[in-house]
């Protein structure tokens, strides 16, 4: 094939379950490339002398080389190239904002569309995840021998932390990870849906392979309260990483946002996802369903709980939001799939009001209508209310996802840890120590809420240090 | 083994029990005020229940609940040597225990056990605590004998007369009040109208008031909101910030509204379980 005729080759399209179906099941949306599919799309990758690519991927997946095994036929090699660098790929291929990282740089986005990198990714990551544990984590095919006295605690047990694990776990490092809440995965069990990514199918087997290297779980810890981090190196652990992600929802502060149907979407999904609330009777945990329904927000979370709501029968679902759609910080397949599904996005709207019955429970929000004014700081055109203009929603549950704030749960109980001006741990940026020695902290927790992909590259530079100050080679 | 109950007693059959549950992490942290947050099979909800003391050297805590729908209903169909499949803690805010001074802590149902565990730690930093307790009748009313193990006063009323005063425990607390200008501090733990029923009766005597609140909770580590309640105007989250705050600054009406928000699915979830047991008898 000639470059100019391979510059021109459509992306192959990503199979999805049709949104009349999926709109009211659970399952995974996108349903993933066959080899044949993943064989032509890695045939357009121009296999740059100077990718950008690689750059544009916090971890430095050495995206060239896995996508030219893979056009040669050989997954599994394939594997091993992304593995090395990525212990999560079947994560990342799924809910990684690839548009503003790899994809976002890749050369031939310039005059064609980029490479879809990411469903590659999440191809090669599928077709191997039957592989044996060590193969998994390390693409070396022995585990590691587990010393004992190398021990590291983890804190939480999101992306940042399982990296973490990973990391030391094959090289020989004995970690246990320390969760508050009875399940593990952080975010990625309790927060990010079903049908984006499988609890059973994906994170559950991510998790048994660092079981299989020996990393220990202990769900129903809370550090901060059930220990400390003194009581962790009181009993002989060398390094500590903290990854207990964000946390704490903000809510809008206005009137009525206490009345019964308006949730925060923390809560929401924590009760879909972790309480399997979806299945209630059969699972204990209920949830009020929703027959119309206002989400707040435009980022991936508030996409999330509209989804959901939607999945769990309601009427009619709308997304509130004070700017335009073009301008929500969600990823943008996600928002098309929300709008496929029937969603309804109720932009350049702002909430001032919820409104109740005599009982306390919420029937309709009084929305304030916008505009764009001038560009503010950031160089957003900020909005602002178009005076006299309110009109009022009919709502029986309102999910509010503005955001978070840190927890205060760890930080409150480690008054020794120094925090950033946002109230964030605050850590060193090459190697993730914070003002405690031989602590160290990444993911949400430093940053706020980010993505899957930035935990992971700060757990593994957390990880490098902690291998380097146990004396492990490179 | 952990979560293990070692002792189960029915303090009031049917209806309210006395777990010890080995679990020696949690009582060697706990601390008066604190709960746990627990779940007692694979579907189950998460519930919290405060820790209504610790035996640190056994390493043991109790809980003392009352069973109201499904989750209570399911813990109360353990027995002794059953363990809880999840148990965590300690949570929330120990209570802030101020000395020199005589502390009221009043009682009601259930909320006895919560609260002996706080006049427990009020007793033990030397204060003089006098404890009101009360229940519908007699053979409802709970931790009397544990309470005068070390309460120099335990004042008792039922509603019905059959033992002690007849009447309300606030009619007990107002009379002290009034004879009393010693108390620095009133602390409250039961059902919310009772708790809002002691705030109002303090108020006029200007007596800090604590109450515990028993908002509806999911992680009970400060990440739903679920928890949320108005105090002084403001929004807390009783997980993270509490369970106790000012009783004269909470939002009663609201809590009480926001208990009620799964009503009719928890009485869906105890109807479902119920037709599920009798299926597996069949
Ligand atoms: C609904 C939703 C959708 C999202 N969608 C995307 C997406 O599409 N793409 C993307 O890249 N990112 C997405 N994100 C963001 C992403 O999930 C987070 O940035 C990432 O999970 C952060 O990882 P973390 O390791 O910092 O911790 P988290 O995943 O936040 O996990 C922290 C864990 O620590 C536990 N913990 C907290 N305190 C304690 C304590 N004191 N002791 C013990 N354990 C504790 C928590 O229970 C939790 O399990 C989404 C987030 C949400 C909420
Ligand atoms: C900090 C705290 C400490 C508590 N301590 C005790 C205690 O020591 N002894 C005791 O008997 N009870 C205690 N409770 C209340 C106890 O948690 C509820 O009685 C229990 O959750 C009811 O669950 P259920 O499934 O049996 O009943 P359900 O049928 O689900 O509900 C019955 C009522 O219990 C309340 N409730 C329901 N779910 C929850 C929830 N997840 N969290 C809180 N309340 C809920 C609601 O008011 C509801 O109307 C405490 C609550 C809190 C917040
Ligand atoms: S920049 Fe794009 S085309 Fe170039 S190597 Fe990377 S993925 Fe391939
Ligand atoms: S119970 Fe979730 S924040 Fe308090």
């Amino acid at each position: 094939m000639t470059k100019s005729r391979k510059e021109t080759a459509p992306r192959v399209p990503m199979p999805n379950q049709p949104a009349d179906e999926r709109r009211r099941n659970f399952d995974e949306v996108a349903l993933g490339y066959t080899r044949e599919m993943a064989m032509q799309e890695a045939q357009r990758c121009l296999q740059c002398k100077k990718p950008k690519c690689v750059k544009g991927c916090p971890v430095e997946v050495p995206i060239p080389q896995f996508i030219a095994e893979l056009a040669k036929g050989d997954v599994e090699k394939a594997y091993q190239v992304i593995k090395s660098t990525n212990s999560l790929p079947a994560v990342c291929g799924r809910v990684c904002p690839q548009e503003i990282q790899c994809e976002g740089a890749c050369i031939l986005g310039v005059k064609a569309e980029p490479v879809a990198i990411g469903r590659l990714e999440r191809f090669v990551a599928d077709e191997y995840m039957h592989m044996d544990a060590c193969d998994l984590i390390t693409a070396k095919p022995e585990c590691p021998l587990i010393d004992e006295e190398k021990k590291v605690a983890c804190i939480g047990s999101g992306p940042s932390s399982l990296t973490v694990a990973g990391y030391l776990a094959s090289r020989g490092c004995k970690v246990t990870v320390f969760e508050a809440l009875h399940e593990v995965g952080g975010v990625l069990v309790y927060g990010i849906p079903e049908f984006r990514l499988p609890k059973e199918k994906i994170v559950a087997k991510e998790v048994n392979a660092l079981r299989e290297l020996e990393v220990e779980f202990v769900t129903n810890f809370v550090g901060g309260k059930t220990f400390s981090i003194q009581d962790l190196f009181d009993q002989g652990y060398k390094a500590v990483f903290i990854g207990v992600g964000a946390g704490l929802p903000k809510f809008l502060r206005i009137p009525g946002e206490n009345f019964n149907g308006v949730f925060s979407a923390n809560e929401y999904l924590t009760r879909v996802n972790l309480g399997r609330a979806y299945d209630f009777p059969n699972y204990d945990t209920p949830i009020i369903r929703g027959r119309k329904v206002t989400v707040y927000g435009g980022g991936n979370v508030a996409m999330d709980a509209a989804r959901t709501a939607q999945r769990l029968g309601a009427e009619s679902v709308h997304i509130v939001y004070r700017r335009t759609a073009d301008a929500m910080p969600a990823r943008h397949e996600e928002i098309e799939h929300a709008v496929e599904e029937g969603i309804h996005l109720e932009v350049l709207a702002n909430p001032v009001e919820f409104r109740g019955d005599e009982r306390g429970c919420l029937t309709s929000v009084l929305l304030q209508r916008m505009e764009l004014g001038e560009p503010d700081a950031s160089g957003r055109r900020s909005p602002k209310p178009i005076p006299g203009n309110t009109y009022e929603l009919e709502t029986d549950l309102a999910v509010i996802a503005v955001g978070t704030n840190p927890n205060p749960v760890l930080l409150e109980n480690e008054p020794d840890l120094k925090l950033n001006k946002w109230g964030y741990i605050q850590a060193d940026e090459t190697t993730g120590e914070t003002s405690i020695p031989n602590v160290f902290a990444g993911g949400d927790i430093v940053t706020g809420a980010a993505t899957v992909i930035l935990a992971m590259g700060a757990g593994r530079r957390a990880a490098r240090e902690i291998a380097r100050r146990l004396g492990i080679p490179e | 083994m952990a979560n293990t109950i070692l002792k189960k007693e029915r303090l009031i059959p049917g209806q309210t029990s006395k777990l010890v549950i080995h679990a020696p992490h949690i009582a060697a942290k706990a601390k008066p005020g604190n709960f746990v947050i627990l779940r007692v099979n694979e579907k189950g909800e998460r519930i919290p229940l405060t820790i209504a003391d610790t035996d640190k050297e056994h390493g043991t805590i109790t809980i003392v609940y009352l069973v109201l729908g499904k989750s209570t209903a399911l813990l109360e169909e353990l027995n002794e040597g059953d363990a809880i499949l999840d148990l965590c803690g300690p949570l929330g805010k120990a209570t802030h225990i101020r000395t020199g001074g005589t502390i009221i802590c009043v009682g009601g149902g259930t909320g006895i056990a919560a609260m002996h565990h706080i006049a427990k730690g009020h007793h033990e930093a030397g204060n003089h605590v006098v404890a009101i307790i009360g229940a519908r009748s007699k053979d409802l009313l709970l931790f009397e004998k544990e309470l005068k193990s070390f309460c120099p006063e335990v004042l008792i009323s039922t509603d019905d007369g059959s033992y002690g005063h007849k009447g309300l425990v606030t009619e007990l607390l107002k009379d002290r009040l009034e004879k009393d200008t010693t108390v620095t501090e009133v602390v409250a733990v039961g059902p919310v109208p009772m708790m809002a029923a002691v705030a109002r009766t303090t108020e006029p005597f200007g007596v800090y008031t604590t109450v515990s609140l028993n908002s509806i909770m999911v992680d009970g580590v400060g990440m739903c909101g679920a928890c949320r309640v108005t105090v002084g105007g403001e929004t807390r989250f009783a997980c993270v910030d509490g369970p106790e705050f000012d009783g004269h600054k909470v939002d009663f009406a609201e809590l009480r509204q926001r208990l009620a928000a799964f009503s009719p699915m928890e009485k869906q979830s105890y109807e479902h379980h119920c037709r599920c047991k009798c299926n597996d008898k069949k």
